[in-house]
C-alpha cells in the first residue's frame, strides 16, 4: 500500500506566533461559528418565531385588553410599544447567556473541547473572549432580526430607534460575560446551569419591569429589578425609544452598571479559564 | 423473588388481556425511576414547580394592575390572578409531562439502552410504557399539589372543587405523557426532538392562557380550541373557579382519546422496535 | 542519573529538565526528575498508572505549572512563554478531545486555524492527513461516528497539521485493539524516520520497544532507570528468561530450590520467572532434579523484566 509521506517545512517555519498572540480570539470564535452554523436553520427560525410568537400573544393579545382598560396607555404609550424595548433585551440577555455558558460546560467537561484549543499557542484568555465573540454574533443576528419584527408591528419608530441594538447588545454581553465566569468557576456546573435558569433568568426576566413598571411593584420586589441587567436595559430602552423619562443621573447609574458588570465579568472568566486548564 | 415464583406469574398471565404486552408489572419500571431520581439531581426536578408560581406572582399581580378583572362567563368577573393560575397549572402540568416523555424517554431510548434491557426481562412495552407515564404523572402530582398548596392560601383558587384541579392536572399530564412518548418513538434525532420545545412555547402563549379567546378572530379561535392544551386550561379553570357545566365531560373525553390512541400506539411500536 | 550536557552526543537539545517536581497537595507526583531530550530522538515515558508520565508530559506541553526544579523546551521556560512553546508541539492526549460534533475535515481545519496558518496551507495539508492517517473515505463524516482507532488517527493527524518539531503522545493505543494498534505503531515509525521529535508515555512494553531509542522508566515519580531498551535489558535482565508453572500452591514451596539454581528468580502469583542466560539448559536442570512443571518457557528478556527488576512489581497490573 503506498502512503504518501507527509511534506514538512516544521513550525519554526510556518507558525507565525505574534500573529496567534494577535487574534487567537478570532480563531476561537471562527470555530465556534462553524459549529453553530450546522444549526443555521433552527438559528433562524429560532430568531423569527421568537419575536412573532411574544408580540402577537403578549403584545397584541394582552395589549388589547391593557389598551381597554387604560385609557391613557402605559407609561403615556400604546402597549406594546411600551414592552418592546424589554422584550428585545429579555431575549437578547437570554440568548447570549444560553450561547456563552453551554460551550463552557462542553469545552471543560463533556468534549473537553478547550484543553485541546489550549494545546495549542491559544490562551484561556483568547478562549473565553473567542466563546463569547461567537455568543454576540449570534445574539447581534437575532437582535437585528428581533428589532426588524418590533418595526414591523410598529412597536418601534423613527430612525432613533436603532439605537436600541447597540444598547440591548452591551447589555447582553455585560451579563453573559459574567455567567460564563462564573460557570467555568464552578465543578457541578449543568446542575448550576439548570438552577441559574429556573433561580436566576426566569425571576429577572418575569421581575425587572418586563411586562409593566417596576415601581407598580412592591418594594422588595423592585430590588431584583435593581440587581438585574435587564431593567437597567430596559429603562434606557423606553428612554431611546420613545422618550420615556428618566434624569441624568439614573442614566449614568444604569450605563455604569452595566460598565461595571462587563469589567467584572471579563476578569472573572479570564481568571478562571486559565485557573481551570491548568489543572 | 424465587424462580418459582417468576414462572407462577408467568403462568397466571397466560391467555389475559395483552398477554406479552403487558405483565401487570409496570411498577419494576417505576421503581427503576424512583432510584434513578434519587441518584440524580433530584433539586433541579423537585423545584420545577417554581416556575408557574414565578409566572404568577409577576403576571397576576403586575399585569394585573393593568389589565383590571376579566370576564369568564356572562356577568363572572374575575381577577387577573385568578384567570391565569389555573392555566399556569395546566400548562405546567403539560410541560412536566412533556419533559418526562420526550427528552428523557428518548434517552432511555438511543443511549442508556434501558429499555433493551427491561424489555430482555419478563416486562412488556406496555409495562415500560405504563411505567414512564406513571412517573410523569407523579410528576405532575407532586407539582400540582404544590402549586395549589401555595396559591389557596392566597385566595386565588378558592372553594372545594378548587381541590379537584389537582386531579385534573394529573389526566392533563397523562395524556401529554401518552402522546409525548409517541413521538419521541418515531423520533430519529435531537433535531426533531428540539420540535417538541417549538411546539409547547406557541402552545402555550396562544391557548387561552394569559387572555380570553374572545379577542381573537373567529377562525383562530376554531384552531385553539382544536388544541389540547386549550382544554386543559378549561378544565382546570372551571374547576378552581367553581364553574361546573356539561362541556367539563366534554374537555375530559378529548384527553381519554389522547391517552387511548398514545398508549395503544406507544405499544405497538415499542413491540416493533425491541421485539423483533 | 543521567548524563545532562547541552551537546550531548553531538545533537541539540529540545527540552531540558533539572529537578523537575510537582505536587498536588500532600502527592508529589513529580518527584525531582533530570532528563534531556534532543532532536530526533523517539523518547519514551515507560510506567505504570500513576508513575507521573501524564504530569511530566502536561509540564512540557506548557498546561501544567511545575512546583520546583527547571526545564526548558526549545530554550524556553513554559510558564513564561507558554503559547511559544506551544506553536511547536503537536499534543496526542490520553483522551481523545476531537469535536465530535464537526466532520473529519473540518476537526483538522480548525485545530489547524489555532496555529494561525493560512487556509490555503491548511487546504493542503488536510489532503496530505487524511492520506496519512487513512481517512480519505471518512472526510465528511463526523467524528462520533468514527471508530475508536480511526478517532486516534485523526488525533494524531490534527497534532501533526502545524508541522510540529516535537510531537507527544500519551498512551497511544491504550484501549484500542491489535489490529488498530499496528497500523498506528506504522504511521508513528513513518515520522520518527523522516526525524520527527517523538515523546512518548506508554505501559506497553512492546510499544515502547517498538517505537522508542531511549527509554526513561518511571515509578512514583521518580527515574528508576534511563536508556535503550536493548542496553536496560542487557544491564538490568539476563538473556533469557524461564516460565515454569507448578500450579498455585507449588510455585512458592519451590522457590527456594530454583533461587540457588539462576542469577534471580521472580515468584509470582502465577508463575515463577527465572533468569539466565541459558534457559534451555536451566529448564533440563529443573527437571532432572525431580521438579516437574505443568508448563514451560523460554524466552527473550523484555522490558517487563526489566520493570520487575527496578520496581519489584508488574506494569500493568
Amino acid at each position: 500500500m503506498a502512503i504518501s509521506d507527509l511534506t514538512r517545512r516544521g513550525s519554526l517555519q510556518i507558525i507565525d506566533v505574534a500573529k496567534i498572540l494577535r487574534n487567537g480570539s478570532l480563531y476561537v470564535a471562527e470555530a465556534r461559528i462553524r459549529n453553530l452554523l450546522q444549526w443555521k436553520w433552527s438559528i433562524v427560525g429560532e430568531a423569527v418565531a421568537n419575536p412573532m410568537f411574544y408580540l402577537l400573544s403578549i403584545g397584541i393579545g394582552i395589549g388589547k385588553i391593557v389598551n381597554s382598560h387604560q385609557s391613557v396607555g402605559v407609561d403615556g404609550v400604546k402597549y406594546l410599544t411600551f414592552l418592546a424595548p424589554a422584550l428585545l433585551a429579555a431575549t437578547c440577555i437570554q440568548g447570549a447567556v444560553g450561547e456563552a455558558t453551554h460551550p463552557v460546560l462542553e469545552g471543560f467537561k463533556w468534549q473537553k473541547g478547550f484543553f485541546a484549543m489550549n494545546a495549542t499557542p491559544i490562551t484561556g484568555k483568547q478562549i473565553a473572549n473567542g466563546v463569547l465573540l461567537a455568543a454576540m454574533t449570534r445574539v447581534t443576528f437575532g437582535c437585528v432580526v428581533y428589532f426588524s419584527a418590533l418595526y414591523l408591528f410598529g412597536a418601534v419608530h423613527g430612525l432613533h430607534s436603532l439605537w436600541l441594538i447597540p444598547l440591548t447588545l452591551f447589555a447582553a454581553n455585560s451579563f453573559a460575560v459574567l455567567m460564563m465566569g462564573i460557570c467555568a468557576a464552578i465543578k457541578n456546573d449543568d446542575l448550576f446551569l439548570n438552577m441559574v435558569q429556573r433561580f436566576l433568568i426566569m425571576p429577572l426576566f418575569l421581575f425587572s419591569g418586563t411586562f409593566y413598571s417596576l415601581s407598580s411593584m412592591p418594594k422588595f420586589l423592585q430590588i431584583i429589578g435593581w440587581a438585574s441587567p435587564l431593567w437597567h436595559a430596559t429603562e434606557v430602552g423606553r428612554w431611546i425609544s420613545y422618550g420615556h423619562h428618566i434624569s441624568h443621573g439614573a442614566l449614568l447609574f444604569h450605563f455604569s452598571y452595566m460598565a461595571i458588570m462587563t469589567i467584572v465579568g471579563f476578569k472573572v472568566a479570564h481568571h478562571h479559564f486559565v485557573k481551570r486548564l491548568a489543572k | 423473588m424465587k424462580t418459582s415464583d417468576a414462572v407462577l406469574i408467568a403462568e397466571s398471565l397466560k391467555g389475559r388481556f395483552a398477554e406479552g404486552t403487558y405483565s401487570r408489572r409496570a411498577r419494576a419500571v417505576l421503581e427503576h425511576r424512583r432510584i434513578a431520581f434519587k441518584q440524580g439531581h433530584w433539586i433541579v426536578v423537585a423545584s420545577g414547580f417554581v416556575e408557574p408560581i414565578l409566572y404568577l406572582f409577576s403576571f397576576g399581580y403586575g399585569v394585573g394592575k393593568l389589565v383590571g378583572k376579566i370576564q369568564v362567563t356572562p356577568g363572572h368577573w374575575v381577577t387577573y390572578a385568578q384567570f391565569i393560575a389555573p392555566a399556569l397549572l395546566a400548562t405546567s402540568a403539560m410541560n412536566g409531562a412533556i419533559y418526562d416523555s420526550t427528552w428523557n424517554v428518548y434517552f432511555r431510548l438511543k443511549y442508556d439502552g434501558t429499555y433493551k434491557a427491561m424489555l430482555a426481562t419478563s416486562l412488556g412495552p406496555l409495562d415500560v410504557a405504563l411505567g414512564e407515564i406513571g412517573w410523569a404523572l407523579f410528576r405532575g402530582l407532586i407539582y400540582a399539589t404544590g402549586f395549589t398548596a401555595i396559591v389557596m392560601p392566597l385566595g386565588i383558587i378558592k372553594g372545594w372543587y378548587g381541590l379537584l384541579a389537582i386531579p385534573a392536572a394529573v389526566i392533563i399530564a397523562f395524556a401529554f405523557a401518552s402522546i409525548g412518548m409517541l413521538y419521541t418513538t418515531y423520533a430519529k434525532s435531537f433535531a426533531q426532538m428540539d420540535w417538541v420545545n417549538v411546539v409547547m412555547l406557541p402552545l402555550f402563549l396562544f391557548s387561552g392562557s394569559l387572555y380570553p379567546l374572545s379577542i381573537y378572530p373567529d377562525w383562530l379561535r376554531y384552531v385553539i380550541e382544536a388544541l389540547p392544551l386549550y382544554h386543559g386550561i378549561q378544565i382546570v379553570r372551571c374547576l378552581s373557579l367553581g364553574i361546573i357545566q356539561w362541556s367539563l365531560l366534554l374537555h375530559v373525553a378529548y384527553f381519554v382519546v389522547m391517552i387511548v390512541v398514545g398508549l395503544t400506539f406507544t405499544t405497538k411500536r415499542m413491540r416493533a422496535l425491541f421485539m423483533r | 542519573m543521567s548524563t545532562i550536557g547541552p551537546a550531548a552526543g553531538g545533537k541539540e537539545p529540545l527540552i531540558i529538565a533539572r529537578g523537575l517536581r510537582k505536587e498536588y497537595g500532600d502527592f508529589t507526583a513529580v518527584d525531582g526528575i533530570d532528563f534531556q531530550v534532543n532532536r530526533g530522538d523517539s523518547f519514551g515515558f515507560l510506567g505504570p498508572n500513576g508513575a507521573g508520565k501524564s504530569t511530566t508530559m502536561r509540564i512540557i506541553a506548557a498546561t501544567l505549572t511545575r512546583s520546583g526544579g527547571d526545564i526548558t523546551i526549545l530554550g524556553k521556560d513554559p510558564e513564561v512563554r507558554g503559547p511559544e512553546i506551544r506553536a511547536h508541539l503537536g499534543v496526542v492526549p490520553q483522551q481523545d478531545n476531537l469535536d465530535n460534533s464537526l466532520t473529519v475535515e473540518d476537526n483538522l481545519y480548525v485545530y489547524g486555524r489555532y496555529f494561525g496558518l493560512s487556509k490555503k496551507f491548511i487546504h493542503g495539508k488536510i489532503e496530505e492527513l487524511l492520506a496519512f492517517a487513512q481517512l480519505e473515505e471518512k472526510r465528511g463524516v463526523k467524528v462520533e461516528a468514527l471508530s475508536g482507532g480511526m478517532k486516534r488517527r485523526l488525533t494524531i493527524a490534527r497534532a501533526l497539521v502545524s508541522e510540529p518539531e516535537i510531537l507527544m503522545l500519551d498512551e497511544p493505543t491504550t484501549g484500542l485493539d491489535p489490529q488498530a494498534r499496528h497500523i498506528l505503531w506504522d504511521r508513528l515509525f513513518r515520522l520518527k524516520e523522516q526525524g520527527v521529535t517523538l515523546l512518548i508515555t506508554t505501559h506497553y512494553m512492546d510499544e515502547a520497544e517498538q517505537l522508542c531509542d531511549r527509554l526513561m522508566v518511571m515509578d512514583k515519580g521518580r527515574i528508576m532507570a534511563e536508556d535503550s531498551p536493548a542496553n536496560l535489558i542487557k544491564t538490568y535482565s539476563t538473556k533469557e528468561v524461564l516460565e515454569v508453572r507448578f500450579g498455585s500452591d507449588r510455585n512458592a514451596q519451590f522457590a527456594d530450590q530454583l533461587r540457588s539454581m539462576c542469577d534471580r528468580i521472580e515468584v509470582l502469583p502465577d508463575r515463577v520467572l527465572m533468569y539466565s542466560d541459558d534457559c534451555e539448559t536451566l529448564l533440563h536442570n529443573v527437571v532432572s532434579k525431580g521438579m516437574q512443571p505443568t508448563t514451560s518457557l523460554v524466552r527473550r528478556s523484555s522490558l517487563e523484566d526489566v520493570f520487575l527488576r527496578l520496581t519489584g512489581r508488574s506494569l500493568v497490573e
